[in-house]
């Protein structure tokens, strides 16, 4: 049933993106109206590039003369479902399913100007020069507007751009009995697109295969072969299968999909072997920061304070009293060929990460912690599995980086200067409901000094002798230069 | 006998629009669409300017074959829905087949109503509502050199620019006798529709507003039409175009509730469980009030077949309908008017609450209605305001207070600078 749904969507969204309507994301023209001071060089460049000689034919049209400063610019949005194409009677207006443009067709024009009755925008309007409706084309490709605005008002910027990249790949993998507001099942099914059908998948217990891959009646929930391996030996096994696929000539992606339990406390053993031999595998930790399956006991990746069944809160008893083991730079320590921390709601970023993952693993182990909060575990609402971990990272309670072997520096991935207060992510999650102002000090202490060692890390040969010249601590570095937060607010 | 999930009887914007969003809650569910016309999807709209010759037929089709092959929609042309039994579901055709539902959706549109005019039946007079009727007129109109067109609606002037700038000479004139006659009354006051004329007149219209037709004969190709005051009009051709109504003829066993049109709640549904009305042919709420009204406007059918289409497929959309606003655009001669929400103070409303520009001179006009500082009415002529943000305005019911002076002074940029507030 569930994969004939999945069929639905599929068809639902290759027919919305032949005709424009949904599934593919466009470049369009931003407007930031804080930042617009009303210099008018967009209207120029507008009538400049549309060849028209008023400004009252600018297709882009700044505020003037209100009380209050304010100038930003009405311009077309080309909207994903616009308002003004289903009322033309004359199907003089189409979105195009290529550029996402919204084309005016001169020729098929009746004039009726219902189309400016029906944009709530003021993107399209009439030219009383050239007596008919005008609205913004984008310059096919190149806005004469955007290159003008000298304040940066105007910006012409795709969003969703990964949806663009991966829409297209098959889904692999439909979860059947997950809890609400499972982040397990998102980040299985996104894993699962990426890597492909080539692939053999392990699945040692825990939430993976209680979601979907064990499946029913002798059948499984993903397209690809799977196969449960004890806690213990998950790496051993794929290590094991990965070698007689290569003795027999194939070349098969080996995945693992384990909990912390499985890759950071019981199944440590075996991974750690592997991954110092350097055999051939994606190893993706879904780290719930405990047995999120089998009943919230505390694991090595439960965080100090936080209230698990084994760690209970109470009278006498506050949380986990011991601090989190942190997995990640301890495969970094094995010289991984690449190890990298991941979530879900920075895809863009986990999707780059899942790329080099693969190029990777064709040379040894790839690891990817992937922080995966629960909300059934860790008490919060369900609606908030993303907001929790992208707090987590906007925090620094969990950095988003990546290592690479060759390059032997980590590189952090997202922004991690000025972060927010660490309450923000606290606050959100039940688990954390408890903590005093001390213990969230000690917590705030874990973080710092877990950036301060990963900065140091971070830094190239040459900062590094600096540094040690200097004997300055390395959190006072100069800021190290990030790429932009790519999420959505 | 044909099995269907969902029935659509009309294929124009309503129709159109609720068939695709029913795609988007259900893929799958069997989907007929039946439409008495020969053609494939057309909009009225457009309909005066095929008769001018602006555009052709084939340039105007809102959807091909192919859409609905790609969208499993079952298109049947010219099949006439004859009647709807609620209680078995069926609908019968007049080729005698007979569509059995699970939900129905009426977007059958509007027909012409034919005025008591003496004589008119026995003349040979043209109406305009199908391509048909388009086509027929557009060939009438190749031999003819004086028109008269009887009634004054916006098809009426639609017809009467178009019929000016194919060289005719054009009359206008009422088919009964009424207080204080304009044209478009139902979009502008007095004063505006004024201005309007005046520029119908410049370009040679004649009008006789003052004094209505009393009979029409036919003799020799020419057709005479003779006025109250004894008057006599004479023309090649004549276009009655007095007014619309809900095309529900079919609908006669009593089973959906009707008034003028097909009575709807505000997500479109009539008095039967699995029957939806939508466009031209239904009756929903009023934006300003609590009685149920027509609002036949196209911006409109396409919300309402959107709604219903959410509806019948068990969907959620975002809004219910939250009832007709009048509003219209009007392009004639090079000039533009518009008109959104009232156009006049209604009733028991203040009438001090109306702020007003206007240079006739310059063929500008500006009328802002409120009600305490809420913007219920704008029409326009010649304005750069945006009618779709003046609509929204509207609709937001926003108080303006402070704002309310100067958006009066300087309604184009203030009218913006609210939409970047309150919705963009």
């Amino acid at each position: 049933m569930e994969a004939l749904a999945i069929d639905r969507l599929r068809q639902l969204a290759d027919q919305g993106r032949r005709t424009g309507q949904l599934g593919k994301a466009f470049k369009t023209i931003e407007v930031i109206p804080g930042l617009c001071d009303g210099c008018g060089e967009c209207v120029n460049a507008c009538i400049q590039a549309k060849g028209v000689n008023r400004p009252i034919q600018s297709r882009i049209k700044p505020l003037k003369d209100l009380k209050e400063p304010f100038f930003a610019p009405t311009i077309c949005l080309q909207c994903g479902d616009p308002a003004c194409v289903p009322v033309c009677p004359a199907d003089a207006l189409n979105k195009n399913p290529e550029t996402g443009v919204i084309e005016w067709d001169e020729t098929k024009c009746v004039n009726c100007l219902l189309c400016t009755l029906a944009c709530p925008y003021g993107g399209i309007v009439y030219d009383p020069v050239d007596a008919h409706v005008i609205k913004c084309d984008q310059c096919g490709g190149d806005p004469a507007c955007v290159k003008a605005c000298k304040p940066g008002a105007l910006i012409y910027r795709q969003e969703s751009e990964i949806f663009n990249r991966i829409g297209d790949l098959e889904d692999l993998f439909v979860a059947n009995s997950c809890c609400q507001g499972c982040n397990t099942e998102i980040l299985m099914r996104h894993v699962l697109r990426r890597v492909g059908p080539n692939t053999v998948l392990a699945a040692p217990p825990g939430c993976v295969p209680g979601v979907g891959t064990v499946g029913v009646n002798g059948l499984t929930c993903t397209k690809i072969p799977s196969f449960h391996p004890l806690l213990t030996n998950t790496a051993a096994m794929l290590a094991g299968a990965k070698r007689y696929y290569t003795r027999i000539g194939r070349d098969v992606t080996m995945l693992a999909l384990a909990g912390d339990g499985g890759a950071a406390d019981v199944g440590f053993q075996s991974l750690s072997g592997a991954a110092e031999r350097g055999e051939r595998m994606i190893f993706v930790c879904i780290d719930n920061e405990g047995y999120m399956n089998t009943g919230t006991q505390r694991s090595g990746t439960t965080p100090f304070g936080a209230w698990t069944s084994t760690t209970p809160v109470g009278s006498v008893l506050r949380g986990k009293t011991r601090d989190q083991k942190y997995m990640p730079l301890i495969m970094v320590m094995h010289k991984c060929e690449y190890v990298a921390t991941a979530s879900v709601a920075f895809m863009k970023d986990f999707y780059d990460k899942l790329d080099k993952a693969i190029e990777a693993e064709k040379r040894g182990m790839a690891y990817l912690h992937v922080f995966s909060p629960c909300a059934s575990g860790w008490r919060f609402d369900p609606s908030m599995t993303i907001e929790v971990q992208r707090m987590a990272v906007k925090t620094n309670m969990f950095p988003l980086w990546e290592y690479n072997n060759a390059e032997g520096r980590i590189r952090f991935t997202q922004v991690i200067d000025n972060p927010l207060p660490l309450e923000r992510y606290l606050s959100l999650v039940g688990k954390f409901r408890h903590l005093n102002r001390e213990e969230i000090a000690h917590i705030q202490k874990n973080t710092t000094e877990r950036l301060d060692l990963l900065k140091s890390l971070s830094l190239a040969p040459e900062e590094k002798r600096n540094v040690v010249q200097e004997q300055g601590p390395p959190h006072e570095r100069p800021r190290s230069q990030m790429p932009p937060d790519q999420t959505n607010p | 006998m044909v099995n269907t999930k969902y029935l659509i009887i009309g294929s124009s914007h309503a129709g159109l629009s609720a068939a695709e969003e029913i795609r988007v809650h259900d893929h799958e569910g069997s989907l007929v669409m039946v439409t008495m016309e020969n053609t494939l999807p057309y909009s009225p709209t457009v309909l005066p300017y095929i008769v001018s010759g602006k555009v052709t037929a084939d340039q105007v089709v809102l959807r091909e074959e192919k859409d609905f092959r790609e969208k499993k929609i079952r298109f049947l042309r010219e099949k006439i829905v004859t009647s709807v039994d609620a209680g078995t579901c069926e609908a019968s055709l007049s080729d005698g087949e007979r569509i059995r539902y699970e939900k129905l959706l009426i977007a059958t549109g509007a027909e012409p109503v034919t005025p008591q005019v003496d004589n008119l039946h026995n003349v040979p007079f043209l109406e305009l509502r199908t391509m048909t009727d388009a086509l027929r007129h557009r060939e009438a109109l190749q031999k003819a050199k004086r028109c008269i067109v009887m009634g004054t609606g916006l098809v009426g002037m639609h017809a009467a620019e178009n019929f000016v700038q194919k060289g005719l000479q054009v009359q206008v004139v009422r088919a009964r006798a009424k207080k204080n006659p304009r044209i478009l009354p139902n979009y502008f006051d007095g004063e505006c529709a004024g201005i309007i004329q005046d520029v119908f007149e410049s370009h040679g219209v004649d009008f006789h507003l003052t004094n209505h037709a009393v009979r029409v004969t036919h003799e020799k190709g020419e057709i005479l039409v003779t006025l109250h005051d004894g008057g006599e009009l004479r023309a090649d051709m004549l276009l009655v175009c007095t007014g619309m109504r809900p095309r529900t003829e079919f609908l006669t066993t009593g089973d959906v509730e009707i008034d003028q049109g097909i009575l709807v709640n505000s997500r479109m549904k009539t008095s039967v469980d699995n029957i939806w009305a939508a466009g031209d042919v239904a009756q929903g709420d009023d934006f300003f009030g609590s009685a149920k009204i027509l609002n036949a406007i196209l911006p409109d059918a396409v919300l309402q077949g959107k709604i219903s289409g959410a509806d019948m497929a068990g969907g959620r959309l975002d809004q219910d309908y939250e009832g007709g606003i009048s509003m219209n655009t009007f392009n004639f001669f090079g000039n533009r008017a518009f008109s959104v929400g009232m156009h006049s103070v209604r009733e028991g409303s203040d009438p001090t609450s109306v702020d007003k520009t206007v240079l006739p001179s310059a063929r500008v006009y500006q009328k802002m209605i409120f009600e305490g500082d809420v913007l219920v009415g704008v029409s326009a002529i010649n304005t750069d305001l945006d009618p779709g943000i003046v609509m929204n305005l509207i609709k937001a019911r926003a108080a303006l207070k402070d704002e309310r002076a100067e958006l009066v002074s300087n309604p184009v940029h203030v009218s913006r600078r609210l939409m970047w507030k309150l919705w963009r």
